[in-house]
């Protein structure tokens, strides 16, 4: 018996919007995270993709080979047939951030106007367990919730035309890693050597929606040695999980 | 081979998309206009997913190195074979040393150029669509080299045409459905925004188009949500964005329409200045 009660919507002629409650519930995504994995191992055919994100998943079908009702009656078919008192297989990353100026370019502009002193900042920052609540905005963009209230922090007017790959950012109330270089408004403190997201790898994306991370605070020495690993080939992403 | 000797505005590698990876943050991309695509593609007997060259506005000019055959569909740029204008919706013999250029743009937005087998550029995740991040390239550049497959015997068919109206070009009236929040706001004021013309802005491109007309300001915003390209946003300024092939596969503004995906095609052929309507089915 599933603890949600989702509702769900016609998006389109071609997808179905399932949603739970909405707010931002570390138990309302485990059950989703769920849902998406046995979507994901029955291997329906009609199903084109299935994306989820904070209280909301949505499905994608081939409207050629199967009608919003059938599509909904299997997906309701599913849901209530799931075991949700087995355990959640969620994996717990600890991804390096080096916070040094150098690369925390924003931090001492967010200590003078909060009055915390920077190295709180990062202790505030790292000692935390973060939920990946999904991915967006950008190829392996991870929405992260748990930043502490003393972190939030609003994001820039004026977006940086260029925020570069790897920066770890707060924008809000929201802390996140930009997988890769773009335009951007939020704040930077740190930057990690991980590439998040490697569209020549299989699967791109180091992390799902559902796993945990930490961040763990390196000095700009030991970020040189993993960058250089990894473009070596020789950077061993197993020991990311705790 | 073919040599690009000058890109074009917004030249890119297109094929039906990179299908599967929503939930890695990743958009599925493919051609502006899918029915342009797609009639180029059979025109040349090729496979639907065959890749294509999607051109705007400024055509490229390119140098054939390879006997290939080839079609044009979508936009009208004038075309140009060795400095001769061909047509669209034609099939079209290329022989090695013979160059494609393209005039005036007038009609249209986007256009595709289909080669016999498609372009052979890079497959990454399963697909050939250009993406920041994803593929090598972005855009087609000055100087690049795009691979494709020479002709062969056996592609018996070398002529063909098709009458194209492109009809679709100039409606108006662009059909869609409700979007998940439609019903969040009065209904008074959303028969305004359906029953109103919107002008499509200069802020327009792969990701998205933006609407002028702000009918609709609020301050309503939703828990980010999985979006679709052909969604429109409303946003808190009042107007309407419609989300398109490259647009972020999640938002936080309002979904209050959904296109179908012809209407997303005719739209996607609409310039800034040009005027369209919501039209809404059940």
């Amino acid at each position: 018996m599933a603890n949600q009660s989702p509702t769900y919507k016609q998006y389109g002629d071609q997808a179905i919007l399932v949603q739970w409650k909405q707010v931002i519930c570390e138990e309302i995504l485990s059950e989703i995270r769920l849902f998406h994995e046995i979507l994901t191992n029955k291997n329906i055919k009609q199903i084109v993709d299935v994306n989820f994100v904070y209280s909301s998943l949505l499905v994608i079908y081939d409207n050629f080979s199967i009608n919003y009702s059938e599509m909904k009656s299997k997906l309701i078919d599913c849901y209530e047939n799931i075991d949700f008192t087995q355990k959640n297989n969620y994996l717990i990353y600890e991804i390096p951030v080096c916070y040094d100026p150098v690369y925390g370019i924003d931090l001492d502009e967010i200590s003078a106007i909060k009055k915390i002193p920077v190295p709180e900042l990062i202790a505030l920052h790292s000692s935390a367990e973060y939920m990946i609540f999904g991915c967006g905005f950008l190829p392996g963009f991870l929405y992260l919730g748990g930043l502490d209230e003393r972190l939030h922090f609003p994001r820039k007017k004026v977006p940086r035309l260029r925020v570069p790959q790897g920066a770890v950012a707060i924008g809000g109330k929201q802390t996140g890693i930009y997988p890769m270089e773009s335009p951007g408004g939020w704040n930077i403190i740190g930057n990690t050597p991980i590439d998040l997201f490697n569209p020549n790898r299989n699967p791109p994306g180091l992390l799902s929606a559902g796993d945990k991370l930490r961040f763990k605070e390196i000095n700009t020495r030991d970020y040189d040695l993993i960058q250089k690993k990894i473009k070596e080939n020789d950077f061993d992403y197993k020991n990311l999980e705790i | 081979m073919i040599h690009v000797l000058r890109p074009g505005l917004f030249s890119s590698v297109q094929d039906f998309g990179r299908i599967g990876f929503r939930n890695s943050g990743v958009p599925s991309s493919g051609p502006m206009d899918g029915i342009a695509a797609m009639l180029g593609n059979a025109i040349l007997n090729n496979d639907q997913n065959d890749a294509q060259l999607e051109i705007s506005m400024i055509g490229p000019k390119l140098e054939f190195q390879i006997k290939t055959k080839i079609a044009i569909t979508g936009a009208n740029i004038c075309p140009m074979l060795n400095n001769k204008p061909i047509y669209n919706y034609k099939v079209y013999i290329v022989n090695s040393g013979d160059v494609l250029s393209f005039g005036q743009c007038k009609k249209g937005v986007f256009a595709y150029i289909s080669v016999f087998g498609g372009f052979q550029s890079e497959m990454i995740m399963g697909s050939r669509s250009f993406f920041k991040g994803i593929t090598r390239s972005t855009l087609l550049k000055k100087g690049d080299r795009l691979l494709i497959n020479e002709l062969t015997d056996k592609s018996l068919n070398t002529s063909g045409s098709i009458r194209q109206k492109t009809d679709y070009f100039s409606i108006e009236d662009i059909a869609c459905m409700k979007g998940p929040e439609f019903d969040l706001f009065d209904q008074r004021q959303m028969r305004n925004v359906l029953t109103s013309k919107h002008s499509i802005s200069k802020e327009k491109n792969r990701m998205g188009y933006r609407l002028n007309e702000q009918l609709l300001p609020h301050d309503k915003s939703i828990l980010t949500s999985p979006v679709l390209p052909g969604t429109v946003q409303l946003m808190p300024a009042g107007n309407c964005v419609v989300l398109m092939r490259d647009a972020q596969t999640t938002g936080g503004y309002p979904r209050i329409l959904q296109l179908f995906e012809e209407t997303i095609s005719a739209l996607s052929q609409k310039r800034a200045g040009d005027f369209i309507r919501f039209q809404l089915i059940n």
